[in-house]
C-alpha cells in the first residue's frame, strides 16, 4: 500500500512492526493462529516456561473487573521439555520472531532454562518474567527486589547472546531504578508493565473471587499506569522498552509508543478479539499514511512535554 | 471457530428471568453440535470487557437459539439489545455430547439454567432414541420445560412436581432407569453435579456432565478454566478446550 517503514528495533532484534503478542495471553500460538495471521505480526511472546511443567493455581482464576480482569493463572505451564519437543515445530512454521519467556523460582532455574532454549534456532530473543504476582515463591519478590533483578539479568546474559529483555513489575515505587539496573547488568530491552496485584471480593459470601485471594490486574483499566512507568523509564534510562498494559486498539499503540516505547505487546485484547493484532498492523500503517509518518519508530518517545 | 456478526432476530422472556435469544447465522448453525458454547461480546466498548459464554439451546434451520437469565450488568444488556441489531460471536467452542453410540434411552438430567443445551439434544435425539427429561429447580418459576420430551420435575420447595432435588427424583425412578440401555446426560450447578457423580457412579450409570468454569477467552489461550482430572494425577484439563463436556468419572467435580 506504501512505503511506510513499520520496523523497530530491540536491541540486535528487528521486528517487522511494533506489535507483540504478550505472555500468557497466546499460549504457544496454535488456537490464535486460527484467528490472526502471526506471520503479520512483529512478534509473539510465549506462555512463562518454568524448568519443569507447572500445574497452576486452582480455580477461579479469573475474574472481570471495571474495564479490567484480575487473573491468577499460577504460571501453569508444559515446562521446557515438552515446549521444545512438541511446542516449537508449529511455531517453526511461521516467518515472526518467537520471543520465549522465562519464569523461575531460583536464579539457577532461569539460568537453566536459558541455557537450554537458547540452542534452539526458532528462539529469537528472551524475556525474563521477574514479577508474576501470582506465585509464592520467586516471581514477584524477585521483581521487588533491585540486588535480585541485577543479578538474575547478569546470570542469564551470561547463558545467551540472544536479546534478552525484563519484564518489569509496576508493584514497585521506582520502576526506572529496575530498567537501570537491567540495563547496567546487559539487558538489551526492558517491557513494561506486568500486571498490577488487585483483589476483589464476593460482598455476599465475604470470599475472594478468586481463589488466589490477589490477582495481576490487566486490560484498559491499567492503561494510564502503564504509560506512566513507560514515560518514567523513557525519561531516566536509554533502554529500549516494550510497552505492555491494556492496548485496545491502534491509537492505544501509537500512545505507548510517544510515551517512549519502541514495541508493545498486545495482551488481555487477544482474549476479546484474537483477530484484533493483524487488523491493528493494518490500522498502525494507515495512520502513518494519513499523516506522513515515513518510519514509525520516529514516534518512539516523541512526547511534547 | 471463527468471529461472526449475526442478526438477533426475535428476543423472548420465557418465564421470570429466563430469556430466549433467537440469531439468524447459517455459518453457525451448520457446525454446532449439542453441548457446544459460544462467547459473546456484548458491547464494543470496555464494560463489560470479556466475552460471556453461552451453551447453545437448540438450532432450527438457519437459527440458533441461546437461553440466559440476567445475572448482571452482561445478561441485562443482552435481554435488551435491538432486534435486528448484530451479535458478534466467537465459536463455535468446546466439545458437545457424544450423542450416538450404543444405548436405547437419553436421560437427560438438569438444575435451573443447565436446561439450556437440552432443547438442541432433544431435536437431534428424537425419532432415533428414547428420551426421558428430569428438571430440577429451587421453585416453580426456576424449572424450565421449554421443548423438552417426557418430563419429570422436581422443585426444592415442592411448588411443583416432585419435592426435593432432581438427583433424589432419579433415585425414584430407579426401577424403571435400571429396565433399560440407558446414557445420562446432565447440566446444572456443581452440587446437583455432585450429587449425580455419586449416583452414576453407584449405580454404573454412564453420564455425561455439562460443567461450568469462569474463563475469560473460551478457546484455550488464557488458562483460565481449570478442571481436575481423575485420570491423570495432578493434572488440570480446562473447561473451555478440554470439556465443556466431560463423561463425569473423568473430572473432580
Amino acid at each position: 500500500m506504501s512505503k511506510v517503514d513499520l520496523s523497530v528495533k530491540i536491541g540486535s532484534l528487528t521486528l517487522r512492526n511494533p506489535i507483540t503478542l504478550a505472555s500468557g495471553t497466546v499460549g504457544y500460538g496454535n488456537e490464535i493462529s486460527e484467528f490472526t495471521d502471526l506471520n503479520r505480526l512483529g512478534g509473539i511472546v510465549t506462555k512463562s516456561l518454568s524448568l519443569k511443567p507447572r500445574k497452576g493455581n486452582p480455580p477461579q482464576r479469573i475474574v472481570e473487573t471495571p474495564a479490567g480482569m484480575l487473573n491468577a493463572i499460577g504460571l501453569a505451564n508444559v515446562g521446557v521439555e515438552v515446549f521444545l519437543t512438541e511446542k516449537i515445530p508449529f511455531l517453526k512454521q511461521f516467518d515472526v520472531p518467537i520471543i520465549c519467556n522465562i519464569a523461575a523460582s531460583t536464579i539457577d532455574e532461569y539460568v537453566e532454562c536459558t541455557k537450554i532454549l537458547t540452542t534452539e534456532e526458532t528462539i529469537k530473543a528472551f524475556e525474563i518474567n521477574v514479577s508474576c504476582p501470582n506465585v509464592k515463591e520467586g516471581g514477584l519478590s524477585f521483581g521487588n527486589d533491585l540486588n535480585s533483578v541485577g543479578r538474575i539479568t547478569e546470570k542469564v546474559r551470561a547463558a545467551t547472546n540472544k536479546p534478552l529483555i525484563i519484564k518489569l513489575s509496576p508493584n514497585v515505587s521506582y520502576i526506572a531504578d529496575f530498567a537501570r539496573v537491567a540495563k547496567e547488568n546487559g539487558a538489551d530491552a526492558v517491557s513494561a508493565i506486568n500486571t498490577l496485584v488487585g483483589a476483589a471480593f464476593n460482598i455476599f459470601t465475604r470470599k475472594p473471587k478468586i481463589h488466589n485471594v490477589t490477582g495481576g490486574l490487566s486490560g484498559p483499566a491499567i492503561k494510564p499506569i502503564a504509560i506512566a512507568k513507560v514515560l518514567e523509564i523513557s525519561r531516566s534510562v536509554d533502554i529500549p522498552i516494550i510497552g505492555i498494559g491494556g492496548i485496545m486498539d491502534w491509537r492505544d499503540v501509537i500512545e505507548f509508543m510517544i510515551a517512549g516505547s519502541s514495541a508493545v505487546q498486545i495482551g488481555t485484547l487477544n482474549f476479546i478479539d484474537p483477530s484484533a493484532p493483524a487488523k491493528i498492523v493494518q490500522q498502525l500503517e494507515e495512520h502513518c499514511v494519513k499523516n506522513g509518518i515515513e518510519n514509525i519508530s520516529s514516534l518512539i518517545a516523541s512526547y511534547q512535554l | 471457530m471463527f468471529i461472526i456478526n449475526s442478526p438477533i432476530k426475535e428476543i423472548l422472556e420465557l418465564q421470570d428471568h429466563i430469556y430466549l435469544l433467537k440469531v439468524y447465522s447459517p455459518e453457525l448453525t451448520s457446525k454446532i453440535r449439542p453441548g457446544q458454547f459460544l462467547n459473546i461480546r456484548v458491547s464494543e466498548r470496555v464494560f463489560p470487557l470479556l466475552r460471556r459464554p453461552f451453551s447453545v439451546c437448540d438450532v432450527d434451520g438457519d437459527h440458533l437459539y441461546l437461553m440466559f437469565n440476567i445475572m448482571g450488568e452482561g445478561t441485562n444488556m443482552l435481554a435488551h439489545k435491538p432486534i435486528g441489531s448484530t451479535l458478534d460471536i466467537l465459536g463455535p467452542l468446546g466439545n458437545g455430547f457424544n450423542f450416538e453410540g450404543d444405548y436405547d434411552t437419553a436421560v437427560i438430567v438438569a438444575g435451573g439454567l443447565g436446561a439450556a443445551p437440552f432443547p438442541f439434544l432433544t431435536r437431534m435425539l428424537d425419532g432415533k432414541k428414547n428420551i426421558l427429561t428430569f428438571i430440577g429447580g429451587r421453585t416453580k418459576s426456576d424449572v424450565i420445560t421449554y421443548n423438552f420430551k417426557n418430563v419429570e420435575k422436581a422443585s426444592d420447595d415442592g411448588s411443583v412436581g416432585f419435592k426435593g432435588n432432581v438427583v433424589q427424583l432419579l433415585e425414584k425412578n430407579l426401577e424403571q432407569l435400571k429396565s433399560q440401555r440407558i446414557k445420562l446426560f446432565a447440566c446444572g450447578p456443581t452440587a446437583m453435579l455432585r450429587v449425580l457423580k455419586d449416583f452414576c457412579l453407584k449405580y454404573e450409570f454412564d453420564c455425561e456432565a455439562s460443567t461450568e468454569c469462569a474463563m475469560a477467552c473460551g478457546f484455550g489461550i488464557c488458562q483460565g478454566c481449570p478442571i481436575e482430572s481423575t485420570s491423570e494425577k495432578d493434572h488440570y484439563l480446562l473447561v473451555c478446550k478440554d470439556g465443556p463436556v466431560f463423561n463425569i468419572k473423568d473430572v473432580v467435580i
